[in-house]
């Protein structure tokens, strides 16, 4: 435009506008490439297609060190090609997740669901977003136990998660450690310590204490404490009819007394259970506590997280009562461009003979009927726990369990409960009491029912 | 901001307006059409090339404001349909002790990590000021923190304060302190988070100082010798005074960072970052927007808490506006 008279300081002005554009645009870029970091599955330019599954904790599938079923698929389908993403904490997943459904965006493939969000899963806000399993994918449900399926079908009768593994509880205990503290190292005689009550196994907790290696602590963690006395109880967070009743659980009061009285009698490391700053992870390594809460599942996280170090040092015994924590599903988001390679992909996964596998390899327990009372898993050790039963003692503890009802809100309260709730107790030595009403308060605030 | 602030500052005159089309707009005496289009590129040519900015305003601006102002009178949760409840949920917000705890959060660590930030940088203005050597080393150098990503410089800060293993509390058992507890504890806490903005955050606001530092005539600080002032009267009479525009525009700005505090908390409290902490000691607004939002799915809440901030930032705004007319003034512009 005004080429000719432009005045010395215009064309100043003018150089400075575009060094802001420069910058700006700089900025947006960088801003659209960190954000856009997720690329969407597509098709490679071979006519391959990949599959992307979105899982948290230790699923075992991985070709590293799990039980190699992604390289298995990928040989028997040559068009596939299948990517895992993995999150370690649970909640954090689950934020992430919801988020992107709710935008049909950012999804993977297949997503691992927890039981402890299932219930919302199949809620009215995202029961449309999944694909039915029951009629994609050809997976067989008569094989999964009864209640597994019933957990993952929405009220209209859809199936929207195939079962992946169930958590049947034990004690995980460091032998090392219990004979430093003399107490017995023999798996029978332990369980013996606390069979039947869990005040009996905060007494050995307090007895380990009084002989304890010095820098040791008899659990890990209070709130993982809480959580273990939950999967016992028959009534949890929700009562019968599904509805959110945390206040009056029977089995929310005993698992919050039981965790209050560890917390404040000294017999924790004061940890948080798959804190992100890898602590926890840490303190197994160094051998910082000599008992965890022994979900079937857990076998997974102590290997990688103990290490080859300490190998043969951790055994397993029966649990106080027995219990279920945790277990998840593979659900297909409807969304996905390869929805029904998913479901296939799914169903695969899900079915019996790879639930033998992973069950091998990780120690997930598998929550289809026959596999577990099968020889396979009914003979099953682990290679990193020595000669112990493993899939005798998960198996046993899986005929104990009876399904607790489960509400939408369930994940959220545990959270609460845990997180804001006894660790603030653990770590900050708030005032039990205080720290109840905080909970109840901050589900109040927080939770809109 | 920088640059408009200047520009009124130093009293430059607004650029000139578009030269008036009549001059050059002889139109063509051939054809009609042509003609047409000429005026018509003429008249709407200009906002053709505005309208980048417009849109994207708009877009990401404008509707964004006005929607979230429309969810916070509803009750919205992530996927589901929206459900009017009038002011319900700024009541609940009044209401609501986890509201005022992170309000008060957000204004202590505000404080704590504001007011040091800007004395620091002003010091190192003035020192940079100086002639010495390697100046443009130093000036690069002081705004290397500011050039570092956010996640990058808070896992770094996260680790050193960490409670075991961190090298902080290791060089406080040195000189013989107990280990504090840098997440657990509240004012710890706090100040673990202001750290990390003030180490991110004192370089640029220098660099800004040290610009309105040098557009300070000479031959102030050369009477003021005369007068037989010292270093320190002359910073304190005539350095203070002549950037005191630069500095309120400081003050503004890392208030509104300060209201919008969210990286450094989230990611220093690792897996309780969200909750700012087992007992919230550390949640500021923008995290409890965020809890609200994506972690409970109360997203009418969360964009309740988004216009409350919304509002508090106004309110800084109209308070910085009396400032500067009161300080104008003064100076007699």
């Amino acid at each position: 435009m005004r080429t000719s008279s432009t005045s010395h300081r215009s064309r100043q002005r003018r150089r400075g506008t575009a060094i802001t554009a420069v910058a700006g645009l700089a900025a947006c870029t960088a801003l659209i490439t960190g954000c856009g970091a997720d690329g969407g599955s597509g098709e490679a330019g071979d006519g391959k297609i990949t599959l992307r599954i979105g899982t948290f904790g230790s699923f075992g599938y991985d070709d590293k060190t799990g039980a190699k079923l992604y390289a298995e698929y990928e040989k028997s389908h040559p068009n596939v090609k299948i990517v895992e993403s993995n999150v370690a904490d649970g909640q954090k997943y689950w934020d992430t997740l919801k988020l992107r459904l709710s935008r049909n965006s950012g999804l993977a493939d297949i997503q691992a669901l927890e039981v402890g969000y299932v219930a919302e899963a199949t809620g009215p806000a995202m029961a449309d977003k999944w694909v039915d399993l029951g009629k994609t994918g050809g997976a067989d449900l008569d094989a999964f136990l009864d209640w597994k399926v019933n957990q993952a079908t929405t009220p209209d009768g859809k199936v929207i998660g195939l079962g992946t593994d169930i958590g049947p509880m034990a004690i995980c205990y460091n032998k090392d450690l219990f004979a430093k503290a003399k107490l017995p190292t023999d798996r029978t005689e332990v369980a013996k310590l606390w069979q039947g009550d869990w005040s009996k196994f905060l007494a050995t907790g307090k007895n380990y204490q009084k002989n304890a290696p010095a820098g040791t602590a008899f659990h890990d963690s209070a709130s993982g404490l809480f959580n273990a006395v939950i999967s016992s109880q028959p009534v949890q967070y929700a009562n019968t009819k599904g509805e959110l009743d945390y206040e009056n659980s029977p089995g929310v009061k005993l698992a919050w007394n039981t965790a209050v009285e560890a917390a404040t009698s000294g017999v924790t490391a004061k940890l948080r259970q798959f804190d992100e700053k890898g602590t926890w992870n840490a303190a197994f390594k160094n051998s910082k506590f000599a008992t965890v809460a022994c979900p079937s599942w857990m076998t997974g996280i102590i290997k990688d997280q103990a290490g080859a170090g300490n190998q043969g040092k951790w055994d397993i015994a029966a649990p106080p009562v027995a219990g279920n924590w945790g277990g998840s599903f593979l659900a297909v988001p409807k969304s996905g461009k390869h929805a029904k390679e998913a479901a296939e992909l799914a169903a695969w996964l899900t079915a019996p003979a790879q639930h033998a596998k992973v069950f091998g390899v990780n120690g997930n327990i598998p929550s289809t009927k026959h596999t577990l009372t099968s020889t396979v898993v009914q003979e099953a050790k682990l290679p990193y726990f020595g000669d112990t039963p493993v899939g005798k003692i998960y198996s046993d503890a899986a005929a104990g369990i009876t399904p607790a009802p489960i509400s939408r809100w369930d994940g959220q309260v545990k959270t609460f409960i845990t997180d804001n709730g006894v660790l603030d107790i653990e770590q900050r030595g708030t005032d039990p009491a205080k720290a109840w009403e905080n909970v109840k308060k901050l589900i109040e605030d927080k939770i809109e029912q | 901001m920088a640059t408009s602030l200047r520009a009124a500052a130093d009293g430059t005159p607004p650029p000139a307006p578009p030269s008036s089309p009549t001059r050059r707009a002889t139109p063509p005496p051939h054809s009609g059409r042509r003609s047409r289009l000429y005026r018509w590129d003429l008249r709407l040519s200009p906002y053709a090339f505005v309208a980048p900015f417009f849109l994207t305003f708009a877009a990401f601006g404008l509707f964004p404001l006005l929607y979230t102002g429309w969810l916070s009178l509803h009750r919205v949760e992530l996927g589901g349909d929206a459900e009017w409840r009038g002011l319900d949920n700024y009541a609940h917000l009044a209401d609501s002790e986890f509201f005022w705890n992170a309000l008060a959060n957000t204004f202590t660590i505000g404080v704590v990590s504001t007011v040091p930030q800007l004395l620091m940088a002003l010091g190192l203005a003035h020192l940079l000021n100086y002639k010495l050597r390697g100046r443009g080393f130093f000036r690069v150098a002081v705004l290397a923190p500011y050039a570092t990503s956010i996640a990058a410089a808070t896992l770094v800060f996260a680790q050193l304060f960490n409670t075991d293993y961190g090298l902080i509390n290791t060089v406080l058992g040195w000189v013989g302190f107990e280990p504090v507890d840098w997440e657990s504890s509240k004012w710890p806490a706090q100040i673990a988070i202001s750290t990390i903005v003030t180490w991110r955050w004192t370089g640029y606001n220098a660099l800004i100082y040290l610009a309105a530092m040098q557009a300070v005539p000479q031959d102030l600080y050369e009477a003021a010798a005369l007068d037989g002032a010292s270093r320190w009267r002359q910073f304190l009479s005539v350095t203070i005074p002549s950037i005191r525009p630069t500095i309120l525009f400081t003050v503004i700005v890392s208030t509104i960072g300060a209201t919008q505090l969210f990286g450094e908390p989230m990611i220093f409290g690792g897996s309780l970052g969200v909750s700012g902490g087992s007992g919230n000691q550390f949640q500021t607004l923008s995290l409890l927007m965020y809890e609200k939002g994506w972690v409970t799915g109360a997203l009418g809440q969360a964009s309740a808490i988004a216009w409350v901030m919304l509002l508090l930032l106004l309110l800084v705004g109209a308070v910085r506006m009396l400032f500067s007319r009161a300080s104008r003034k003064k100076l007699g512009a």
